[in-house]
């Protein structure tokens, strides 16, 4: 008789509520571009039954105060990192090539916009 | 045999490692190895300082209604909403060492992790939200400022963005109590009761002394802590006196002086027996702000279903189309 009781009862057409509640809702990385000229930046995450209710989310939690223009949001199971040593042999072959750098490269003082 | 030389050659790497980068003033990363203690440090901080936010809503929520003007309201409900985003903020820096924040609102609701028992004290006239603004905050700055540069990365950044709000908190108290001060003599009255009856649990909200804080030195040696319980506790008063008179008000310490040889404010003895009874749960309000958080998580279930069945009604939408 009271409203969470109606809603439970079985209508033809709606969902059925028994199935899904209590499932945790998946995490979200928040990703807010400053202002136009910028790239987004990550600042936090959060969790949200689905995309839509994880923009809205995200605004409503990450730009209380203009701090954005624009919103990512990405389910954190999307997305595949490095692994977190800096020491890591897969950021080895940018380690010996110092010739990349400009300052590599002798250049005489006395030669202009160099 | 050779195996576990071995593994515990690794750890002890790791573990130097990971002194070094924290002794360099490095950061450490949700990813990187940390020793468990570290780990469980961070966990019970964090979340506690979560919980803090949370439960925070509540003795200021309860004027909400009752504020004196649209303007009051507006600010209220602005700074009421701060509060909840500071809580989420943190959560979010706690998941990330591996907890999942269900669990985390589940211990606070079976009171099985604590909160900052300054919440624990009720807010019985519209001063008292100026007070919360003006001593309460201005004691949690003092507290949080340090942690933004915490070594742990996720921690200080969500401190980063708290302190930035802090400041509209804070300053928005004072302004609010300036008010009241340039009001009737009834009004001046109320802010000095109000002040009265926080000023002492402001100073409680720094913890145990630093002789009884057993965790210091640990949580220091780490860089999560910067400063000591009574290093912090010294600045706030030192910080808040000349505020006090700037506003007209009597902190309610009668041994409260200016130490020119030590350069800093001598005041009073806290009282100890109070702050205990407090953080075991016999504060005024204890009992009534875990209840009113278990009624809001249980009432707000049906909403978390709702929205549960209508994502996986779109996604199935999905599907078929």
């Amino acid at each position: 008789m009271s409203m969470a009781d109606d809603t439970t009862a079985h209508v033809e057409g709606a969902p059925t509520f028994t199935g899904t509640p209590k499932a945790v809702w998946p995490l979200y990385e928040v990703f807010v571009r400053g202002k136009r000229g910028l790239n987004h930046v990550h600042v936090g995450s959060l969790h949200a039954p689905d995309d839509t209710m994880a923009l809205h989310n995200a605004r409503n939690l990450y730009t209380r105060r203009n701090e954005g223009v624009s919103i990512w949001v990405v389910r954190g199971d999307a997305i595949t990192a490095s692994s977190p040593d800096e020491k890591d042999p897969f950021f080895a072959p940018a380690g010996d090539k110092v010739y990349r750098h400009p300052t590599f490269y002798e250049i005489p003082d006395d030669v202009p916009h160099l | 045999m050779t195996v576990t030389e071995d593994e515990s050659r690794d750890v002890s790497d790791l573990e130097a490692e990971f002194d070094r980068t924290v002794a360099a003033e490095g950061r450490i990363e949700p990813r990187d190895w940390m020793p468990e203690g570290y780990r469980k440090t961070l966990i019970r901080q964090i979340a506690q300082h979560a919980h803090s936010e949370i439960i925070g809503m509540q003795p200021e929520g309860n004027w909400i209604l009752r504020a004196p003007s649209l303007r009051r309201k507006a600010i209220l409900l602005a700074k009421v909403q701060d509060e909840a985003g500071h809580g989420l903020y943190l959560y979010s820096a706690t998941e990330t060492l591996g907890v999942d924040r269900t669990e985390l609102t589940e211990k606070l609701i079976d009171a099985k992790q604590k909160y900052s028992s300054i919440f624990n004290y009720p807010t019985l006239t519209f001063a008292d939200i100026g007070v919360i603004g003006w001593l309460v905050d201005g004691a949690a700055i003092v507290n949080q400022v340090p942690l933004c540069r915490s070594s742990y990365g996720p921690y200080a950044r969500a401190m980063v963005r708290i302190c930035k709000e802090e400041s509209f908190h804070q300053r928005q108290g004072f302004e609010l109590l300036r008010t009241l001060m340039a009001g009737t003599t009834a009004q001046r009255e109320m802010v000095q009761d109000a002040v009265d009856r926080w000023w002492w649990p402001s100073l409680m909200m720094f913890g145990p002394a630093d002789g009884d804080s057993p965790n210091t030195q640990q949580s220091m040696a780490w860089r999560i802590k910067r400063h000591t319980n009574d290093e912090l506790r010294q600045r706030f008063v030192d910080m808040t006196v000349p505020q006090a008179d700037a506003l007209g008000v009597t902190l309610p310490d009668p041994e409260l002086r200016w130490n020119a040889e030590r350069e800093a404010h001598d005041f009073g003895g806290i009282d100890w027996d109070e702050f205990m009874q407090v953080v075991k749960g016999a504060g005024p309000c204890n009992a009534q702000r875990l209840a009113n958080r278990r009624a809001a998580h249980e009432d707000g279930q049906w909403v978390r279903d709702a929205a549960s069945a209508y994502a996986a009604k779109q996604a199935r939408k999905e599907v078929a189309a």
